[in-house]
This record gives structure tokens, sequence and C-alpha cells, in this order.
């Protein structure tokens, strides 16, 4: 399997994998504690419509997917403060009609005949240097937030009453939370699709959060097990000629389903004994 | 001190055309330690969230410590009625009063050695320092209050708003949290909601009655109309026991 890192595009997808598993760990923790999964899962089919647009349009699609992911965010995010709870209905609707213009648009767009496969599963193979770069980028910068604004970060997840009560300023972080977490959609669709998102920013969290004391740690234990999953789901796909987005999730599937195992006959034993 | 610690005027709210406060004024003087009583659904809680900015009223003004409530945040301390929330979050009880050092002018910077001894203290104060690194979703219901007692201690407040402190700890802590209480008191406002009649009745300074309306009693007794008020709904009460002690003291007014 070693003489595939002899392919640029084998490195390139491995650094991908990297770069994204580190993003995800660290926002899907986020996601995952403050409870926003069915959020950044409208965020990702959303930002289909800027895919589309970006087709219609002529420009990058990164960069549509990026303008549409961060647009609907900032909707859900001032719907889900005004009318609380309606937003999931909110967020369904959005969900939907992003991936319906997305489709609708690259119909329009005559002479273009675009793989829609691999947005919806990804395509991690053909990720171009350029943005590994971005990524990189992203990554830097999303680091760079959470770690200034840690403490901040924690209070609003873990108590968002008293993070509001001693001053914090709740919304302006709940919003940054909202585009980040909308980058890092976009960056992860370019490995697994955006159906399969959703995934990868939510089982590495989860499981670590059952191991771990502090929502840092829980971040990068997150990202870890993502590189972990991300890295062998892109072997057994090279090895066994397979659609390499959802052989990672399906890496990561496994990896939850014996977590979930594990943890359940732990506690048979613990109550046995 | 002549800036009163809460000053409301005439204040009125509702959640959906659900009248929940009506016309509530109430002056409450720096070092006061008042007690707000009531049934179940009077507005105990909701006049507790206007207090602290988190609800703003559909009519009358609300001043703390002479700001408006989201003015002050940053001098009041706060205790949930509710501790029980978010049990799998990853994070330890020292990490948790260390959120009562938050505050607006220091965002984005780290937690200093001051923190930690602040933090150190008020644990040691509520008995929890022995736990401090243990995940606070692992605590019993007593032991987790008597965390986010330290967590609103640790904010060095001007003025300390406790939502039912004493719901699920235990009677020994209920003694020793009222003489910290008391001994905070000669620096800090204190305003407590409980369902306690016994416990307060020996603690605080004046007594509020909330039913909808608001009954405000500058000396801590408790009278009549308040009494009549809070039977409306007098399930708490009687579970309770209202202390015989009580009612002698509204026979004598």
């Amino acid at each position: 399997m070693w003489e595939a890192l002899q392919f640029d595009f084998m490195r390139n997808a491995l650094l991908a994998g990297i770069l994204v598993s580190i993003s995800c760990g660290i926002i899907g923790s986020l996601v995952v504690v403050n409870r926003i999964v069915f959020i950044s899962g409208g965020i990702a089919h959303a930002a289909f419509g800027g895919i589309g647009l970006a087709f219609f349009l002529g420009f990058s699609p990164l960069l549509g997917a990026a303008l549409f992911a961060v647009g609907v965010s900032m909707i859900i995010g001032v719907v889900s403060s005004k009318a609380r709870h309606r937003s999931d209905t909110i967020i369904g609707v959005l969900w939907a009609i992003g991936m319906a213009v997305g489709v609708i648009l690259i119909d329009l767009t005559s002479g273009y005949h675009v793989d829609l496969m691999s947005y919806l599963f990804g395509s991690i193979l053909t990720v171009p240097p350029s943005d590994l770069w971005t990524m990189a980028a992203l990554n830097v910068v999303i680091l760079a937030i959470v770690i200034v604004f840690y403490k901040e970060f924690i209070a609003m997840s873990y108590d968002e009453e008293f993070a509001f009560v001693v001053g914090i300023p709740v919304r302006p972080l709940y919003f940054a939370l909202l585009a980040m977490t909308a980058l890092s959609v976009v960056m992860t669709i370019q490995v697994v699709g955006l159906i399969l998102v959703i995934a990868l920013l939510t089982i590495p969290p989860y499981i670590a959060e059952c191991v771990t004391r502090s929502l840092g740690q829980m971040m990068a234990v997150s990202s870890l097990l993502g590189v972990c999953f991300t890295l062998a789901g892109l072997g057994l796909s090279y090895a066994y000629d397979l659609t390499s987005g959802a052989t990672i999730i399906l890496v990561a599937g496994v990896g939850f389903f014996a977590f979930q195992l594990i943890s359940l006959i732990k506690k048979k034993g613990a109550s046995l004994s | 001190m002549n800036i009163p610690a809460i000053d409301m005027q005439g204040v009125w709210f509702s959640y959906d055309r659900t009248p929940i406060l009506e016309n509530v004024t109430l002056t409450l003087k720096q070092g006061d330690f008042l007690a707000i009583l009531g049934p179940n659904g009077g507005g105990k809680t909701t006049l507790l969230k206007l207090l602290l900015g988190l609800l703003r009223p559909d009519r009358g003004t609300i001043r703390v410590l002479g700001e408006s409530p989201r003015d002050a945040k940053y001098r009041v301390g706060y205790l949930p009625q509710n501790t029980d929330f978010n049990t799998t979050f990853p994070i330890s009880v020292m990490d948790v009063v260390l959120m009562g050092r938050l505050a607006r002018y220091r965002i984005g910077k780290p937690y200093v050695r001051d923190d930690r001894m602040r933090v150190e203290t008020v644990l040691k104060k509520t008995g929890m320092w022995d736990h401090r690194h243990a995940p606070v979703g692992r605590l019993s219901g007593g032991q987790r209050q008597r965390v986010f007692i330290a967590r609103a201690l640790a904010t060095d407040p001007e003025i300390l708003f406790l939502d039912e402190p004493t719901a699920s700890v235990d009677p020994d802590f209920e003694t020793g949290l009222f003489e910290l209480l008391k001994e905070l008191n000669q620096r800090v406002t204190i305003v407590i909601i409980t369902h306690d009649v016994g416990v307060i009745s020996r603690h605080v300074k004046s007594v509020a009655c909330v039913n909808r309306t608001l009954i405000f009693h500058e000396e801590g007794k408790i009278t009549p109309e308040m009494l009549d008020m809070a039977y409306h709904c007098p399930v708490d009460l009687i579970a309770h026991g209202v202390p015989h002690r009580v009612l002698p003291t509204h026979t004598e007014d």
C-alpha cells in the first residue's frame, strides 16, 4: 500500500485528510457539545446551492460553497435566536432548497457536465494543491480563534445563560462558531462529500467526549481519531478500489459501533462485579 | 451606598401574552439580604432573570446598582435554579468554578494565578476542593449544587442572586451555607429565591412574596398577605410546613 504514496494525488489526499480531520475535531467538538449537529447538516446541504451557482456563473465551486454555507449559517443563527422552537423546521427547509437550487443551476449550465457524485460523496483523490493551502490557512485561523477564546467557548457551550450573565458576548461567539462550522463543512465536502460531512463532524467528537475530561482534550482526541479514520479509510479505498469518502465514513462508523460495544461491555462488567 | 442595589419601578412582563409579573415595584438597599418567596409559576425565577438582564420587561424600568441589568452584569453573581444540565460535557469542577472568574473586560486572556487562588478559597468553603478534578457530570445533585454555589461566589459579586440554593443539598451544608452567606452579607447584597420559609426567617433581613404581583416587607416578616398569596398555590409551602414561629409574628402586627 505504501507505494501509493509515490503518487502526488495520494500525498495530497493524505494531507487533505489530516487537515480536515483537525478542523473537524475542533469544530465538531463544539458542534456536538452545543447540539448544533442538525444545523451543520443543513449548512452542508445548502452549500450545494453555492456549488451550483459557481458553475452557473463560472467561478470556483469552493468559493460558491463557502459563500452559501456562511450565508445560510448566519440565517440559521438569526432564526434560532429569534424563534428557537421553529429553528429545526427552518433548517430543514434551507437544507432542501439549497440542494434543489444547486441541481437546477447545474441543469441550466449549458455544455458543462458536472460530476455530481464528487460533491455528494467527496473527491479526496482530486484535491488540488491550491486547496490544500486554503485548508491549512483555515485550520490556522480556526485554531487561533478557538485558542484565544477558549474559556469563553467553554462557558458558552456549557452554560450559555451564565456566560451571558457574566458579560460574555454570547451571540457574537455563537455566530463565530456557526461561520467556522460553515467553513469547516465546505472544506470537508472536498474529502467526504456533503452527504457524509455530518459523520466526520460527529463520530470522532462523540467518542472523544466519553473518554476526556475537558473540551481541549476532547478536541485533540477527536482530531486524532479523525486522522486515524481518514487515513485507514483512504488506505482501504485504495486497496479495494472503493469510493474514498464512503470508505472513510464506514471506517468511522465501525469505530463508533465498536466503541459503543466496548462501553456496553464495560458497563455490564462494572454492574456485575 | 446611596444607590439602591435593586430598583424596579412598575415592571410588567408576560410570556406570549400570559402575564407573569404585573406592576412590580421594589427598591432594595445595598447590603440587604432578601428572600423571594412564592408559589411555583408565581414569577420568582422570571423576576430574577429580569434582574440579570436575561429577559427584558414589557414595561417599567429596572436598575441594578444604578445601571441597566445588561451593564451591571459583571457586578453580579448568579446561581441558576437548575444545575442538572449538560452532564456529559467534559468539564471538571475546577473549570466550572473558574467560569465565575470570566468577565467582559478579560475576554481572550487566560486565567491567572489570582483566579485559581480565588477558586481554591470558594471550593474549600463549599467543601468541594477534594473533588476539584472530578467531572461535574458524575457528581451527585447536592455536590453539583455546591460547585455552582462556589462558582457564584467566585465572581466576587456586589450582588449575589441565588435561585433555590438549598433545593438538593443536605441539611448540614444548608446550615453551613447560611453561615457563609451571613458572613458574605457584610459586604455583598444577597437575593435568594427559596421555598424554605423556615430557614429564611432566621437569616434574611427582608422578604418579598411574588405571585404575579409583589409584596415587599423590609423587616423580613412574612405578612398575612404573603401567606395568602402563597396559599393560592400551596403545595410547596405545605410540603415544607410553615413554621409555627412565623404565624404569631403576623398576628402581632
